[in-house]
């Protein structure tokens, strides 16, 4: 860090900056934040039945299943695809039998990653309001890349995972960001508006996404 | 248009703009549909006001002790690995990336829809510098394809329909030439332009949504994964960040989730939303640097009208419902920053002596759609207003405000106020054409160029009403005379005196 480019020429910059910043704000004074606002709270089923809403409004994929029956949830997602990257730490007990396991150890290149169609991973937590997944990128869910350059994402997200709200799907991640952890934000498959705001599902992310929620765990 | 530098004055800018009836039709088109869209989502949160309180007092915390947070950033990023430069200008950002590039012996890097990078005219520097910067946002990819520059903050190819679209790839796209207009297509193109360059590119650059100081993160929200893409894929990323983007706490993120993709896309949530702190070990770019830039922003938080424009998002509600927006288009505003919150923060950033930009708080009727819209409650008519007196503060008493002193003593008694209006009859006898005046002489001439004034009529309301006493009295019955106001033409009535 000593190896900063221009790192004289940054030091006065940095000084100049924040005398100036100093100055425009002395005569300011922080004011009191109101509460965060409290919306409806839904009961542990509507929460899951608003999850479901959210995702399927999006165009992804989307399952509920017991515990048993997950395997085979993903055989389904999987769409006859034979083969899939999986993270160190999913549950195996999750994946069909017949399905050939691809491991990211040794680490597999970008090439290699770009070659491969599926990933399979969990979450970290799940906001029903938004039909929102997150990922803290721990085991199970794997490193980035992971999840961004196959075309086919399925996301496996336990029931007690699913918060209601934006600030608990949040709180939930906090102390994986101050321990250094990068977050992915997901809410359906990549899309864009950009061409007369025309909604259109995928473009460089995952162009399908497919979500299976088990129930009772 | 360069970057913030408005070329000519607003008038003179869209009426050039205003003849391009394409142009029109595309922007009525998306302005409309994203309008109703943005209402239905916000609809949806009962809460809604409450969180544009609590985004607009989030904001106003971080302002008020900015120095502090941004220290507390640099701190954090630094100790999670990252390096932090400051720049006061928007050359001394651009020379950093520059260096950054040269140092990494990088030739193309990628990047992400920033316009903080479209503010300090990046790409035209590392051009300069035999460094090629790719837009990877399909909007951007279209606007640099077709050499134009932005006209919106989210959909900056808004102008472009598409058929030009669709013209546009087939000409420039290496191996297309036979895509359709379908924007599927159109995307599935840019998608197979730009993988190899995301799965091969050693640099990045991005923009920041927010930084967070507690933590040392900082956040890109997107849409399509070209996001994703530069902050994890390349091995060095450089992020430019203005310093009014920074938050004190993590717990100050989630409002502006909240409030960032209804009022920007209109949707429940974007798709995509980066968060990383510094370097990870084993994941994504081992290299990361935070460009915090300065550009104008200290001067306008030392303005205490002015500062709450700091609190932008830069979500783009405000263009989408400005009447004028709408009609005249991005570029009519010669700054990366268009429409309404265009029109308060290119002149606070350049300074009200820049004789272009300082025409721009003009460009409003000041129908106050843009502060309802805003997600953190800037009162941009109040900004408006409060700029356009600045422009004329310096001036000295001018021909206006005396003509306005002759006015006050005129409408201060009523035999005045007939005596100037017979005056006024007699005097615009040259100009009226048709019961219109469609050109005034010297500095009036402003009030016509742009609409008619209707002419004074024969007779006034008070003349009419004495005539109407007269009758009566002689008649004792009402015969209103066949000039009454309410026969004649109503063509202009907010404009007979």
């Amino acid at each position: 860090m000593t190896n900063t480019p221009n790192a004289i020429h940054t030091a006065e910059a940095r000084l100049e900056v924040l005398t100036r910043i100093n100055r425009a704000a002395q005569d300011m004074v922080a004011p009191v934040k109101p509460p965060y606002p409290q919306g409806e709270v839904l009961s542990r089923e509507a929460i899951l039945e608003q999850f479901e809403d959210r995702i399927l409004d999006y165009k992804a994929g989307f399952l509920r299943v017991a515990p048993a029956g997950v395997a085979q949830a993903v055989a389904t997602a999987l769409a006859g695809e034979t083969r899939a990257v999986v993270p160190q730490g999913l549950d195996l007990a999750w994946l069909p039998a017949e399905l050939t396991l691809l491991r990211d150890s040794p680490r597999l290149s970008h090439a290699e990653l770009d070659g491969i169609g599926t990933v399979i991973t969990g979450a970290a937590v799940a906001i029903s309001t938004t039909g929102t997944i997150i990922l803290n990128h721990v085991a199970g869910q794997g490193r980035r890349a992971l999840t961004l350059i196959p075309d086919r994402h399925i996301c496996i997200v336990r029931a007690s995972q699913v918060v209601q709200t934006v600030p608990e799907g949040m709180q939930a991640v906090a102390s994986s960001v101050t321990a250094g952890q990068p977050l992915t934000l997901i809410s359906g498959p990549s899309a864009t508006s950009d061409i007369e705001l025309v909604r259109v599902e995928g473009v460089h992310g995952p162009r399908q996404l497919s979500v299976i929620v088990v129930e009772g765990i | 248009m360069s970057g913030l530098h408005p070329q000519l004055p607003f008038p003179e800018a869209a009426k050039s703009e205003l003849l391009s009836a394409q142009l029109r039709s595309n922007l009525r088109k998306v302005t409309h549909t994203i309008r109703e869209k943005r209402l239905s989502a916000v609809a949806e949160l009962p809460y809604w006001e409450e969180l544009r309180v609590l985004g607009e007092a989030t904001k106003n915390e971080a302002l008020a002790h900015l120095s502090d947070h941004l220290l507390e950033l640099e701190k954090n990023v630094k100790a999670r690995g990252g390096q932090v430069h400051w720049a006061t200008d928007a050359q001394e950002a651009r020379e950093l990336v520059a260096q950054i590039a040269e140092r990494h012996q990088v030739r193309e890097l990628i990047k992400v829809k920033s316009i903080t990078s479209d503010e300090i005219e990046l790409n035209k520097a590392l051009d300069e510098r035999g460094i090629h910067a790719i837009e990877t946002d399909l909007a951007e990819l279209i606007v640099q394809l077709s050499h134009d520059t932005p006209s919106h903050i989210l959909v900056p190819a808004i102008h472009r329909n598409r058929a030009e679209i669709q013209a546009l790839f087939n000409r420039e796209l290496p191996g297309e030439g036979h895509l359709s207009d379908l924007p599927a297509d159109l995307a599935g193109a840019a998608r197979r332009y730009l993988r190899h360059k995301f799965l091969t590119t050693k640099m990045a650059v991005s923009g920041a949504n927010f930084g967070i100081a507690d933590t040392g993160t900082v956040c890109v929200v997107e849409s399509e994964g070209n996001g994703r893409m530069c902050v994890t894929l390349p091995e060095v990323l450089v992020s430019i960040m203005g310093v009014e983007k920074v938050l004190p706490t993590w717990d100050d993120i989630s409002v502006f989730m909240e409030l960032l993709p209804r009022s920007s896309t209109a949707e429940r949530m974007n798709p995509y939303t980066s968060f990383w702190s510094g370097v990870t070990a084993d994941d994504g770019p081992q290299e990361f640097h935070l460009i915090l830039l300065d550009n104008g922003r200290s001067k306008v938080l030392a303005d205490q009208t002015g500062r709450q424009t700091l609190r932008c998002i830069r979500c783009s509600a405000c263009l989408n419902v400005c009447p004028v927006y709408e009609r005249a288009g991005g570029h009519a505003y010669g700054s990366v920053y268009p429409g309404p919150i265009g029109a308060i923060l290119t002149p606070q950033l350049l300074g009200m002596q820049d004789h272009n930009a300082n025409t721009l708080p003009g460009a409003s009727s000041l129908c106050g759609a843009c502060f309802d819209a805003c997600p953190v409650r800037i009162n941009i008519p109040q900004v408006l207003i409060y700029l356009r007196g600045e422009v004329t503060k310096d001036k000295g008493p001018s021909v206006e405000q005396l003509a306005m002193q002759g006015m006050r003593l005129a409408m201060s008694a009523g035999w005045r106020f007939e005596g100037a209006i017979k005056l006024a009859r007699i005097g615009q006898g040259p100009l009226v054409q048709d019961g219109t005046i469609s050109w005034l002489p010297g500095m009036l001439g402003g009030w016509t160029q742009s609409r008619d004034l209707g002419a004074f009529p024969d007779q006034s309301f008070r003349e009419w009403w004495r005539e109407r006493q007269r009758n009566q009295a002689k008649a004792g019955a009402p015969t209103p005379s066949d000039k009454s106001p309410a026969n004649r033409d109503a063509k202009e009535p907010g404009e007979q005196v």
